[in-house]
Order: structure tokens, then C-alpha cells, then sequence
């Protein structure tokens, strides 16, 4: 902690008045350390990427301004030199009350680098604002900087609070409308002290755990996930000082915040702040662009709107929303519809339709064009008969006659479409070739040196046209530019962030998948999966009733002591009584129900019959029926009633199903074997059978196959009935 | 003037964030801006006005860019050019005026000399005021050949007589200045002074046991109905409470303080209470040339219902709120979408602002306009400083107040960008 933390502490408690006077001080991070905005970003830093026709980093620092703050160091890192030449000619370098600052750096890899390297230039005086510079808000600092103070002189613990807004997730997909996914926290209704952080609500996991001592400790917890991190921060001093001493701090929220939630020796808090009536947000993925984007031209960003924001140029705000530039060419057949931003200079030819998008300066867009929610940057010239939907096109781009994007497709700095190409979905195309060393764990959201966003910019700055010779001509006849590809396992879920909305098919299908999550979760609270390890998982995420949540992992262990033990009781002839000890004995060591054990011990017999050589089916019914006959009084002394007997139902549908193909044929012969045997009883059948009836058509397969069994079953007691 | 450029970055950057609310408050800043710019201008031996002009000019352009929707700025730019052309044209008359004097009695000193004009120019600037300005082409015709006869007059003079003249020239230029900014402070007392103003003529047109409607809040319908009841009028008010800023609620506590029997409505029913009321009472956002009103949204609701009932529509508005275009000028931008968190709670409906699902576009629309435009068939009255006049009686004042070269400003400066 050193000298630093304990010169700062008294100031503060000293002397109130001191903190006021101190001029308000903020840290714009220019970079955000993330490549979800690759491969723009490996040309231009994300901060000067214009949104709504304004670079992002604009919207900041007008809303910082106009929220009294007074000095702003702003840390570029990747494309420092633009961001820095940028700052220098805008308005932002001839303020008067306003001071910016850069701040260089060309090593930092993570906000935590580069809030270090902020701490070692002593710069911060007092408590500051902590933002990146590619949120957009309206709101007023005051009441937030008040709460702030006044909290932190009660308690010098108190060195942060956190912006957060209302805003439901989706039920369908798990994220929130800026593509983020779904976040947990947990907040002292009272004293809003922040409890628990959960971004990442890992589907895998799907649970959130509390530690004892906060229920202990706070007399009430609301457990939020409809809260939006608004990604802005209010901080005392200590926080610089605080990544300092922990060097190993990246991610501002998934190291620091957690770090801090997580450690009670410090004893440091966090407190949260929710704002209603204003705005903020910030650009973390291409989603959030659109749905930002969206919201600043239904000026819920106001006074941060583009016809208040634009300086030099006048833009005015008509009928449904649309703004235009004061020198706009349109033909009068062109329809331009609502909630549409066309910028100043820009050409659009005969009937051609605009709706929902944003087009920038200097653009000439020629007869019979389509587009639709799309975000088309200065200078791009798209010829007749193009069509775009929902696609984010970059200055320079030139596309050829009848060229299609289709939804999602990303088109990067003066990339050529080709005549009639379409470009596929959610493709992503550029000059520059895709990084080949790639940093192939999504987790790490910061870009490395090699890989970041830095060299390859510099590249295309010395050379214009890079090896553009012989591979670039992927997009069509006369196009220039590179295909990137998609990470494998990333494509099943590049709809979530991209700017295009989420296909109906997507939705239903996850309708479908969370409708069958639902009906497992009321069927029974112990459906276990045996041979799927990592179905287990899953499968498990909502038998909270059940004891303990990773008896998951534990049960594929016992399941495997189970087949050890019946094996070796096989093989060495063991006698049944011995055997029924023995796994007794598992089942208390592992804390596991009988209806494991039936579980685990037909599944191992089952599998002992399939290992056994065979050649045919009626081989394999043969061996299956010999050690069912043989080890029936083991398997018995586990069903001690109907769930148990259901159980071994279930399970040997599941392995017909995964691990042992070869009984899918002999499923109701096996059946009938086990009814004879007494193993199972008719009820037990008959109660299965009514479950599966409402389960959909994958899942009645075998209730299919069966079928004949199951009437003859019920006949039989139907017979029964009437004697 | 690295000053007065920080002040007038300053003021722009505040009229940009819409930082000033108010009208009167805006035009109040605009004019000592400009003050202080004309305070600050150097003005050169030759042509000062138009030196004068432009530089108010260049300032004015830019205040008029930051915040195109309050049109009191535009008013008052225009009202300080029209201020240093008249005070320029009367100085021009009494030099000529003087130029005659010393031809008469040469022998005179030069202070003599000096103060001579100074007697007169009043005098004869009242005059060229009460005979060129009603005639208005004459005026300007009349008005081009002085601005042309000024420069000839002084390059011509400057070369040749020497020093007595040049002499005579800046003491002439400090005095243009020093007229302007008088003037101007007049404007400024004008301003300031206008509720008051006002508020004078209360009594006159409220009376014994009425029913006064107004809407939303105005500082100058505060003013004139606590005026009325000092005077010891008792009245009745009704306030709709104007929504969404429900800035109503302020105006009935302020005059519930004051000992006004007040009754808080809501602005749909204002159709259901306009029988019942005898006069309506509104403060204004700007008098367009035509007599149209640009006000506060939900007047000309009010307005047609008072037309219904044959009820009078009374509109209070400032002389700076006097604006010499037309609403169908392209360059008047008659509105202002606020934000529509106003209406409703972003945190709320946000889920069905969610742009991933469906067509990608919300299907939820919030409009959230700031202002109305009340045509002036609606108007009975307007009551300004100088009095009531009638709608149609609006662009007499105009010409009054402003110079027609002035008008054009606003298209000059967007032309120019």
C-alpha cells in the first residue's frame, strides 16, 4: 500500500472542503483492450469509430464536460497516434475550462497496465471519473459525486461506486439488449453496497454462489439480474493505488471488482448508484453499436444528439425521425424512411429505400438500392441495385452493381464487392489478412502486442495497398479483400453480437431448448445423464431442492466405482450379498441416493452385455438376458420402489440413446426380459410411458418401439381389473 | 480579443447544451455578449459601423448556429445591428448637420466644433427616426447612399486636410461606439425590465371575479397575475399542469404563496373547463412575423378550445421575443425533440426497445416535441412591453425593431457554411 495510500487517507478525512476544491478529474481509457470490433479496430481504434456519424470518444467527452468534470487523461494505447492526432485538431484541445490530456503508452495490454502507469505519473489528485471512451450517458454527475463523498468520509473504505440502469435481460437468449450477457448482482437494498459480481453467469455452472457471512452480515439482498453495468465509474485515489499493489489485475471488472468483493481483509466496498430517467451505455460489441445507435436517433441520448453534437454542420431532425444533412441529394423517387440519418454531401439515386440506418458523408448511392438498418460510413460508394441488411459498412468501401450483404456482414475499410456477389452472413471482410497466431481463448478479451490492434494498422499506414496480389479476390468479380473465418464453436453464436437482429429460427429453437429445460426440471430433480459427462452438467443446473450441486462431477465418479465393483464381482464370481455391501458402501461414501445405485448398477450390466462378444442382435439379447438373470438379486435390492424402477428406465433409454447403439433395436425385448424377472413392474412401465407420452417426437422413440409391449401391459391390467 | 473570444466560446458552448433555459434569460446574456464584443471591437478610422456590424455579425452567426431553436438569440443579434445602424445613421446626420454649422461660422473653435454635433445629433437622429422609418422603401433607399457617401467622405478627407479632421473622425468613431453601447444597455434594461413592463397593464385587462386559464409555467404570466392581485383584483386561476415537465405544479405553488385562489387541472381537461373561464393567459417561446406563436407544446390545444367558446386567447411575450421571420422561413427551426425519458422510464420499457429480436427495429416510439405552433387567427391579443397590439399589427413592430438587411442574417450563415 505504501506512502501513497497513507498521505491520501488523512487529506481526505482532514479537511472535506480540500476534496471539493479539487477540481474533478477523469480517466478516458481510449482502448478497450477487447477484439470484438476486429477487424475495424485492427485499422482505426475503436474509439474513433464514428457512431451515428460522431466518433464514440466525442459523445464521452461531451457528456464529461457538461457533467462539470474539469481534466480528462485520456490512455490511448493501440492507434495512439490517431486518437492523439484526432484530440489535437477536434474542439476538444481549445477548451478553457476543460483540460485534455493524453497519455501514451505502448505496452499496456489491459485497463489494469494502464491505470498502473496513470499511478505512477501521479496525476490523479483526488476522486475521479473511470470510464472508456466508448460509453455514451446523459447523466448528471452531482447527485452520484455527492453519494460518493459523503459515504466515503462516513467510511474510507468506500472507495467506489459503480453506475448501474435498469434493463431486463432477454428470457429467450440470456443477454441483455446490448449483446452482454446476463449479469448478477447483488446490492444492499439499504446501503446499495455492492455484494456479488457475476458476468458471466457460466451456462456451464448456472448457479451463483453466496458467500455465508454477506447474508450474515447485511440484513437484506436483492439478487438482481435485470441491472445493466453502466461502465462508469465514480473512484477515491486508493483504486490506483490498488492495482498497483496487485500487479495482477487486468479486467476492471473481472479482477478488480471481483478481487475486491472476494477479499475481506482490506475490507474495501463498493457501492452502486442507479440512475432512472438518464441514459448511459456502453459500445462493447457490434449489438450494442446497433442498439445505441438506435437509441441516440430516438434521442434518448438528448442533448447528445447528433443534430445538437454536430458542430460545423447542420443537420436537422424531420418527421419520423429522420435527420439529414443541410446538403443532401435526393432523388425524388428515393424513399428514405423513418429513424434515418443521411450525412452531408451524400448522393442517393432513383427508388432507392433507406430505412432504420445510418449513412454517412460523402456517400453516393446509386438507383434500386435497398438498405435496411445498416451502418454505412463516409465516402462509400454503393452501386445499382445493391442490397444491405443490417450490416456495418466502413469508409471507402465500394460496392459493385447488384452486390448483397446479407444480415450481420461487417465490410472493413475500403474493402471492393464485387459485381452480383453475395456475401454471406455474418461474415466479416477486410484488407488485412485475419492474424494467423490467434489468440485462440476467447476469454482473453485483450489484445495482446502481437495480435492486438496495433502493428497491422501501422502496416497498411506504410504500405496502402498490402498483399493484395493474388488471394484477395474472395469478394466476386473486381473485388478486393479477405474472408475472415469464424473460430470453430464461435459460429454457432456469432448471431448474438452481431448488428443484425437474432433470426427467428435462432429464437425458437432456444424457446424450444429452455421449454425442455423447464419440463426436466418438473419431471424429476435427479435425471442424471450416465454416459454424457458433460450433458450431466446441464442437465443438473436447476436440482437445487437436491443436496449438493456438483453431485454432477461426484456421480460420474461413483458411477464408475459402481461398474468397477460389478465387474470385479463378475470376474471373481463374488457372491451377491457381497456385492450389494459393497456398493452400499459407495453409495454412503458418495452421498448418493439408491435410485443412483439402480441407476449406475443396471448401467453396468448393460455395458457388461455390450463388451461381451457378440455377433448378432439375438447374441447380444442372449448375453444381456444372462446377466440380468444372473445379477437380478443385486439390481433388486436397489429398487425398493417405483422412481427407483423408473430410474433404470430412463437410463436405459438414455443408453440406447448415447453409449450402447446396439440395444436401440432390442429396447422393448429388453424391457419385457426386465418385466419377467420382476425387475421392474408393470406400474413402473406404465408411469414411464405416460411421461414420455408429452415429451416431443425425438424423445418418443422408444416409447415407439414399445408401443406393443406397453398395450399388452396395459390390457393385462385391464384384465386383471376385471376378475 | 482572446477575452471576449473565451466569453463568446463560452456562451456558445452553454447555448449548445442547452444550458439556459429561457428566453429572456438567453437574450439578456446575448445582448451584454455583445456588448462586450462591440465593447472590445477596434474600430478602424474608417467605416466603423460597418466594422461594428461585422464583427457583431461574425459573433452572431455562430450564437444563432449553437442553438437554432431559441430564436431570442437571432432577435437579439438583429436588434444590436439595427441599434448601430440607427446610431450610425444619426451621427451621420448630425456631422452632415455639423459640416453645414462650421460652414456657417468657420471661425469657431474645435471644441465649440465638437459639441455642436453632440446637441444636435440627438435631435436630428429623432427626426431621420420619426421621417425615414415610416416609409419604409425611402428608408432604404435613403439608406444605401449614406452607407456609400460615409467612406468616400472620410478616405477623401483623410488624405488631403490633414490632421484637424482625423482628429474630429475619432473622436466621431469613439462616440459611435460609446452611442451603440448606451443603446445597448438600454436594450439590456429593456430586457430585464420586461415583466415588469408587462405586468403593468394587468389591470386593464383583468377584471372583478374572472376565470383565468394558462399552462404550463411563465414567468410572465406569474408576474402579470400577481400584478393584478396586488391591485387588488380577486380572480380565479386555473393552471393545466402541462405535461411532461409539469412545470404547472411550480406555478400553482408560486401563486397559492402569493394568495391566489388557484385550481390545478390536468391538459386533457382543459376542453371540459374553457366554458367556464374568461379570458386564457400564456406566456410565448417566440411571436413569429405573421403573428403565429411558438409555445409551449399543448397551447394550441388550449387555443382551439378557447376558439370554441369564443373565450379570448391572450398571449404575453417580451419584445425580444419578437421575431422577424416567418414560420415557413426554411431557416426557423420550429422545434426541439426532447428526450423521451421525459415520458417514460428507460429501465421500465426496455425490453421492448430490445432491437435483437424481431425486425431490428423497436417497434415503440416515444415523440416528445417541445413546443406547439399557434397559428395567429387563434391569437385575440398579444400583450408586449410597449402594449397590446393585435396579431396582424405584429410586423409594424418588426419594422420598428429591426433593419430589413439584417433578416437575411441566418441565411448568410447557413449559406456560408
Amino acid at each position: 500500500m505504501g506512502a501513497q495510500k497513507k498521505s491520501a487517507t488523512p487529506r481526505v478525512s482532514e479537511d472535506p472542503e480540500d476534496l471539493a476544491r479539487n477540481p474533478l478529474q477523469a480517466i478516458l481509457l481510449a482502448d478497450s483492450f477487447a477484439t470484438t470490433f476486429r477487424p475495424i479496430t485492427l485499422e482505426r481504434p475503436k474509439v474513433l469509430l464514428p457512431l451515428v456519424n460522431i466518433p464514440m470518444i466525442d459523445y464521452t467527452l461531451a457528456w464529461l464536460e457538461s457533467a462539470g468534470v474539469e481534466e480528462v487523461f485520456v490512455f490511448c494505447c493501440a492507434h495512439s497516434k490517431q486518437v492523439i492526432d484526432y484530440l489535437e485538431s477536434s474542439q476538444w484541445s481549445s477548451k478553457p475550462n476543460f483540460i485534455v490530456t493524453t497519455i501514451e503508452s505502448h505496452n499496456s495490454i489491459s485497463a489494469g497496465d494502464a491505470l498502473r502507469l496513470i499511478y505512477e505519473r501521479n496525476v490523479i489528485h483526488g476522486d475521479f471519473v473511470l470510464i472508456s471512451g466508448d460509453t455514451v450517458s446523459n447523466m448528471l454527475l452531482t447527485e452520484a459525486l455527492q453519494e460518493h463523498r459523503e459515504r466515503k468520509k462516513k467510511d474510507a473504505n468506500a472507495i467506489m461506486t459503480m453506475v448501474v440502469k435498469q434493463s431486463k435481460p432477454s428470457p429467450i437468449t440470456q443477454q441483455s439488449r446490448l449483446g452482454t450477457d446476463e449479469l448478477f448482482m447483488a446490492i444492499n437494498p439499504v446501503t446499495k453496497q455492492l455484494l456479488c459480481y457475476e458476468d458471466k453467469a457460466e451456462y456451464s455452472k448456472g448457479f451463483i454462489s453466496l458467500d455465508k457471512t454477506l447474508i450474515a452480515d447485511n440484513p437484506s439482498i436483492i439478487l438482481h439480474n435485470d441491472k445493466q453495468d453502466c461502465y462508469i465509474d465514480i473512484c477515491s485515489q486508493e483504486v490506483l493505488s490498488l492495482f498497483t499493489d496487485n500487479f495482477d489485475y487486468q479486467h476492471l471488472r473481472r479482477h478488480f471488482v471481483k478481487g475486491l468483493l472476494v477479499d475481506d481483509i482490506m475490507g474495501y466496498k463498493i457501492f452502486t448508484h442507479e440512475i432512472h430517467s438518464s441514459y448511459a451505455a456502453r459500445i462493447d460489441n457490434f449489438r450494442s453499436y446497433d442498439t445505441i445507435s438506435k437509441d441516440i436517433i430516438q434521442r434518448w441520448t438528448y442533448p447528445f444528439v447528433p443534430d445538437i453534437l454536430s458542430g460545423s454542420t447542420a443537420i436537422k431532425v424531420e418527421r419520423q425521425g429522420t435527420y439529414r444533412a443541410s446538403d443532401v441529394t435526393v432523388s425524388r423517387s428515393a424513399d428514405i424512411g423513418s429513424f434515418t440519418f443521411i450525412g452531408q454531401g451524400t448522393k442517393i439515386g432513383n427508388d432507392t429505400k433507406i430505412s432504420h440506418s445510418v449513412v454517412g458523408e460523402g456517400c453516393t448511392i446509386g438507383s434500386n438500392v435497398t438498405i435496411e438498418g445498416c451502418y454505412i460510413w463516409n465516402n462509400v460508394t454503393i452501386e445499382d441495385g445493391c442490397q444491405l441488411r443490417h450490416a456495418i459498412v466502413c469508409d471507402g468501401v465500394i460496392m459493385k452493381s447488384g452486390a448483397v450483404l446479407q444480415p450481420g456482414v461487417i465490410l472493413s475499410f475500403k474493402v471492393v464487392v464485387g459485381q452480383q456477389f453475395v456475401v454471406p452472413a455474418y461474415s466479416k471482410v477486410s484488407l488485412l489478412q485475419q492474424p494467423t497466431h490467434l489468440d485462440s481463448d476467447e476469454e482473453l478479451e485483450y489484445a495482446d502486442n502481437t495480435s492486438g490492434t496495433g502493428e497491422p494498422g501501422y502496416k497498411l499506414n506504410g504500405d496502402i495497398t498490402p498483399d493484395l496480389s493474388e488471394t484477395a479476390y474472395e469478394l466476386g468479380a473486381g473485388g478486393v479483400g479477405y474472408i475472415w473465418s469464424v473460430f470453430e464453436g464461435v459460429q454457432d453464436e456469432e448471431w448474438r453480437q452481431s448488428v443484425a437482429p437474432i433470426p427467428t429460427d435462432k429464437l425458437i429453437k432456444l424457446m424450444l431448448e429452455k421449454d425442455e429445460d423447464d419440463e426436466q426440471l418438473t419431471q424429476d430433480g435427479n435425471v442424471f445423464s450416465a454416459s454424457g459427462e458433460l450433458k450431466a452438467d446441464s442437465d443438473d443446473n436447476g436440482s437445487g431442492d437436491d443436496d449438493n450441486e456438483d453431485s454432477g462431477d461426484d456421480y460420474v465418479f461413483f458411477e464408475k466405482e459402481v461398474e468397477a465393483t460389478f465387474l470385479r464381482a463378475v470376474n471373481e464370481n463374488v457372491k451377491v450379498d457381497h456385492a450389494v455391501l459393497e456398493v452400499n458402501a459407495l453409495r454412503l461414501s458418495y452421498n448418493m441416493a439408491s435410485v443412483d445405485c439402480a441407476g449406475a448398477i443396471f448401467y453396468s450390466m448393460m455395458k457388461l452385455a455390450v463388451e461381451s462378444p457378440h455377433n448378432s442382435a439375438s447374441e447380444l439379447h442372449k448375453n444381456a438376458a444372462d446377466i440380468i438373470t444372473k445379477w437380478q438379486k443385486l439390481l433388486k435390492s436397489f429398487l425398493h420402489d417405483i422412481d427407483e424402477e423408473i430410474e433404470v428406465v430412463l437410463k436405459f433409454e438414455e443408453m440406447c440413446l448415447e453409449s450402447a447403439r446396439e440395444f436401440a433395436a432390442l429396447f422393448p425385448q429388453i424391457l419385457h426380459l426386465l418385466y419377467d424377472k420382476e425387475i421392474l413392474q408393470e406400474d413402473a412401465i406404465l408411469k414411464w410411458a405416460d411421461e414420455k407420452e408429452g415429451a416431443d417426437a425425438a424423445d418418443k422413440v422408444f416409447l415407439k418401439h414399445s408401443e406393443k409391449f406397453i398395450q399388452w401391459l396395459k390390457e393385462a391390467e385391464e384384465e386383471d381389473e376385471d376378475e | 480579443m482572446p477575452d471576449t473570444q473565451a466569453l463568446v466560446n463560452d456562451f456558445l458552448n452553454k447555448l449548445k447544451k442547452r444550458k439556459i433555459e429561457g428566453s429572456q434569460a438567453t437574450a439578456k446574456q446575448t445582448a451584454e455578449l455583445l456588448r462586450s464584443v462591440i465593447s472590445q471591437t477596434r474600430v478602424p478610422y474608417t467605416n466603423q459601423a460597418a466594422a461594428l456590424i461585422q464583427s457583431v455579425k461574425a459573433v452572431g452567426e455562430r450564437l444563432i448556429a449553437a442553438n437554432p431553436v431559441e430564436l431570442a438569440v437571432g432577435n437579439v443579434v438583429r436588434r444590436v445591428l439595427h441599434i448601430i445602424r440607427e446610431e450610425d445613421l444619426s451621427l451621420t446626420a448630425a456631422a452632415m448637420a455639423g459640416v453645414n454649422l462650421s460652414a456657417v461660422s468657420d471661425d469657431e473653435d474645435d471644441a465649440d466644433g465638437d459639441n455642436q454635433p453632440v446637441l444636435s445629433a440627438a435631435a436630428i437622429a429623432a427626426a431621420s427616426r420619426s421621417t425615414l422609418r415610416p416609409p419604409s422603401l425611402q428608408t432604404l433607399l435613403e439608406d444605401v447612399p449614406d452607407f456609400a457617401a460615409v467612406p468616400h467622405t472620410s478616405s477623401s478627407g483623410g488624405d488631403s486636410e490633414g490632421k484637424s479632421k482625423s482628429a474630429d473622425k475619432s473622436s466621431r468613431s469613439r462616440k459611435l461606439k460609446h452611442d451603440v453601447i448606451e443603446a445597448v444597455n438600454e436594450l439590456i434594461q429593456d430586457i430585464s425590465t420586461c415583466h415588469e413592463q408587462i405586468a403593468e397593464q394587468a389591470v386593464e385587462h383583468i377584471h372583478q371575479n374572472e376565470v383565468i386559464l394558462t399552462l404550463g409555467s411563465s414567468r410572465t404570466v406569474l408576474e402579470f397575475l400577481c400584478a393584478a392581485k396586488e391591485k387588488k383584483r380577486s380572480f380565479r386561476v386555473f393552471v393545466a399542469e402541462g405535461a411532461p415537465r409539469y412545470q404547472g405544479h411550480l406555478l400553482a405553488k408560486e401563486l397559492v404563496m402569493r394568495g391566489l385562489p388557484t385550481t390545478l387541472i390536468t391538459d386533457s381537461a382543459v376542453f371540459a373547463m374553457i366554458s367556464r373561464v374568461n379570458m386564457v393567459i400564456v406566456g410565448a417561446h417566440a411571436v413569429m412575423a405573421n403573428g403565429g406563436v411558438i409555445a409551449p407544446v399543448g397551447l394550441n390545444m388550449v387555443a382551439l378550445a378557447a376558439q370554441k367558446h369564443a373565450v379570448p386567447f391572450v398571449v404575453l411575450a417580451g419584445i425580444h421575443k419578437l421575431c422577424p421571420l416567418y414560420p415557413h422561413h426554411p431557416e426557423v427551426l420550429l422545434n426541439e425533440l426532447r428526450s423521451p425519458s421525459e415520458l417514460l422510464d428507460f429501465g421500465e420499457f426496455s425490453d421492448c426497445l430490445d432491437f435483437g429480436s424481431g425486425i431490428g427495429a423497436p417497434l415503440l416510439h416515444v415523440v416528445n416535441p417541445t413546443f406547439d405552433y399557434v397559428p395567429p387567427k387563434l391569437v385575440s391579443l398579444f400583450i408586449t412591453d410597449t402594449g397590446g397590439h393585435n396579431p396582424s399589427y405584429m410586423y409594424r413592430l418588426i419594422a420598428d425593431y429591426y433593419s430589413a438587411d439584417d433578416l437575411v442574417l441566418q441565411r448568410r450563415a447557413t449559406s456560408g457554411n
